[in-house]
């Protein structure tokens, strides 16, 4: 068991983290590239201003009128996306991780913030989850990989939770966190999670068109 | 109210599909759509697709999906999946009736509003696939009849309408001289260089709407325009073959139409009200032709009047005293922001303007946009089924008192008239420059020189 964990903590860990960083970074300009080769005018519409007007509407809870007639899947995406996010950089345990590898001394959240915040994705993992299988216009055009994904996201949030709480053998649920973990950095770049990557710009390019061109609102 | 299309699979009979579908072989299919994908796209449809989160959240957007009880088959990510998901996963080795049916998606049950687009969290342009999606319909040969008919007609004439060259400017001239009966010092001055605009109209201006280019003439006149029509090809702004992804006819019919307008070196074009035309000239054409914007600045009818009525260069005897509704079309509010300018002009020339609700960018689509009503009869109910939701809210506006429904979109007012009639909705469709017409301050007439 300690070989696996020095395994997954150690080589595991690296090669996740490059394959993270190295496949976004493989994504982002692999799509500027083509936009370089084949669509070179997007360029000329792309406008700050009007990028920023829509990214900033979009990432305001209830700013457009799509996140008002949605109020509750409002709430949840955005409370699921704020600890998705926050939740594994300041977690306390994953602080003194960053301590110990890398000196980086950051801000950690007290651990009772942080069981909410994971209670909070899971939640809305399952809230997800229902809404594929309820809702006919999700459930029409869910695919498997749908619900793959959404087992990638939650799954280190679940194991986490379970290896923290200590509830049954923490060893190997520490271990599978770790690995779900890594799965999920590995999976960002080349599942639709990519959406992390890619709707900023997306975003900013409807932004501009509407903005710039359209002389319209595009929320 | 009429039943909602719960009946969809009717058998529709339309020879462009038909014939075009039977000649196609696996191979081409394949050969085809992988050439357009390859070729023709790139960052933009890629990136569309692998950030889609298929999360529905657009389906809300959509008329069709709107008046189809909320069928999923009708959301615009259901359209995607149901056309180029497929293409993209099975690498183009698709059968005959797969195009066919994507064909009827594509050219159909998609007026390419882009609603949507502002539903979508990421903004992804539901209406760009989609308009791949008819790239490669092209390509297959597999356009439906009419609006492949109105494609023919633009690369034969230059015009939408098989309008011939003499009978242009015997229209013109023939709304001259009726013209002339109420205002006899009028003019249409054709080839007018140096003119300071020149005025462009749809084909079916011409073909059957004369009347339209009288009003326009008279409108002129009175607010003392330097305007001119060219008497050659050119004139017509409209523009199927940008619906049909005939993309290289696109280029020639916009390419004539700015050309004719330097040739005559006036400043600006102005146009009439139309919204498709708007999209052509102002959006999709002059980026075929490689101009970030029009080479030469384009004034939707909105806008003119809105700058005519502003300076006071018309004056109006006395405001419209029906209270009036106003549709904002697509094409020229969610594509050109005109919407607060239609409200100024309108405002200008009515009493009494209640709004239907949504409105301005939000209004839903007339559903015969985006070359649909082109389409032709075969799917006039595809049309109107589609658009139950649209007769639901003018029957709520007209609730509210608005007996007459202004559309400045010739597109919107064909459309609206069918839902107008086929739901019984009883409202009155008027064009801004009907009503502007009939409220403005003209010279007076001694009684005796009218006839």
């Amino acid at each position: 068991m300690h070989d696996l964990y020095n395994f997954v903590t150690g080589p595991l860990a690296w090669a996740a983290f490059i394959v993270f960083i190295a496949g976004s970074l493989y994504r982002l300009i692999n799509m500027l590239y083509l936009v370089n080769k084949k669509e070179k005018f997007i360029y000329t519409y792309m406008s700050f201003k009007y990028s920023f007007r829509s990214i900033f509407h979009w990432i305001t809870p209830f700013a457009t009128v799509n996140w008002q007639r949605h109020p509750v899947l409002t709430i949840v995406t955005f409370a699921f996306h704020i600890c998705l996010i926050i939740t594994p950089v300041f977690l306390l345990s994953h602080a003194i991780l960053w301590d110990e590898s890398w000196n980086i001394s950051l801000w950690a959240l007290p651990d009772g913030v942080a069981d909410i915040m994971t209670l909070v994705v899971v939640g809305s993992c399952i809230f997800f989850l229902v809404r594929r299988l309820v809702l006919p216009e999700v459930q029409y055009v869910t695919s498997a990989s749908d619900y793959v994904i959404l087992a990638i996201v939650a799954a280190p949030f679940i194991t986490g939770f379970i290896a923290y709480n200590q509830w049954i053998n923490y060893q190997l649920f520490m271990i599978l966190h770790i690995i779900s973990g890594e799965i999920m950095l590995v999976a960002i770049p080349f599942t639709r999670l990519s959406h992390m990557l890619f709707s900023p710009f997306t975003r900013a390019y409807m932004g501009s068109e509407f903005g710039g061109v359209r002389n319209a609102k595009d929320w | 109210m009429a039943e909602p299309a719960k009946s969809e699979e009717k058998i529709i009979s339309d020879i462009g599909l038909d014939v075009g579908i039977s000649k196609l072989t696996d191979d081409r299919i394949e050969k085809e759509i992988n050439s357009v994908i390859k070729n023709e796209t790139g960052a933009r449809l890629k990136t569309y697709v692998e950030t889609c989160i298929h999360c529905g959240l657009c389906s809300e957007a959509c008329h069709y999906y709107l008046s189809h009880d909320n069928d999923p088959r009708f959301s615009p990510v259901g359209k995607v999946k149901q056309t180029m998901w497929e293409m993209l996963r099975k690498k183009g080795k698709v059968s005959p009736d797969f195009i066919k049916k994507a064909a009827i998606i594509a050219h159909t049950e998609c007026n390419l509003c882009k609603r949507c687009a502002q539903y979508c969290p990421f903004g992804i342009d539901i209406a760009y696939i989609i308009t791949v999606v008819r790239r490669i319909i092209h390509r297959l040969g597999c356009t439906p009849q009419y609006i492949q008919d109105t494609a023919h007609s633009h690369s034969v004439t230059m015009n939408q309408m098989w309008v011939k060259g003499d009978e242009w400017p015997d229209t013109l001239q023939w709304q001259e001289e009726e013209a002339q009966a109420e205002i006899p010092t009028l003019r249409i001055p054709l080839e007018k260089e140096g003119a300071d605009i020149m005025y462009s109209v749809i084909a079916p201006e011409p073909k059957f709407q004369a009347q339209l280019i009288y009003q326009a003439a008279v409108i002129m006149d009175v607010a003392c325009v330097n305007w001119t029509m060219p008497a050659t090809m050119g004139w017509d702004n409209s523009d199927m073959a940008m619906f049909t992804g005939d993309n290289e006819i696109m280029g020639r019919i916009k390419r004539a139409h700015y050309e004719t307008a330097s040739r005559l070196k006036v400043k600006r074009i102005v146009m009439g009200e139309c919204g498709h035309a708007f999209r052509s000239v102002y959006d999709m054409g002059n980026r075929w032709l490689g101009w970030q914007m029009p080479p030469i600045p384009i004034v939707h009818a909105i806008d003119f009047y809105y700058e005519i009525l502003k300076e006071g260069r018309i004056k109006i005897k006395k405001k419209y005293e029906t209270p009036v509704t106003l549709h904002d079309p697509c094409n020229v509010v969610r594509g050109g922001g005109l919407h607060e300018k239609a409200r100024y002009v309108v405002n200008a020339i009515c009493e009494n303007l209640i709004e239907m609700h949504p409105n301005r960018e939000h209004n839903y689509c007339c559903c015969a946009g985006g070359g649909v009503i082109n389409c032709g009869p075969p799917y006039k109910m595809t049309r109107i089924n589609g658009n139950r939701v649209k007769a639901e809210q003018l029957f709520a506006v007209k609730a509210r008192g608005a007996k007459t429904l202004i559309a400045p979109c010739h597109n919107c007012h064909s459309g609206l008239e069918d839902i107008n009639h086929h739901y019984g909705i009883g409202q009155e469709i008027k064009f801004i420059g009907d009503i502007l017409y009939e409220v403005m301050e003209k010279p007076e007439v001694e009684e005796g020189e009218k006839e």
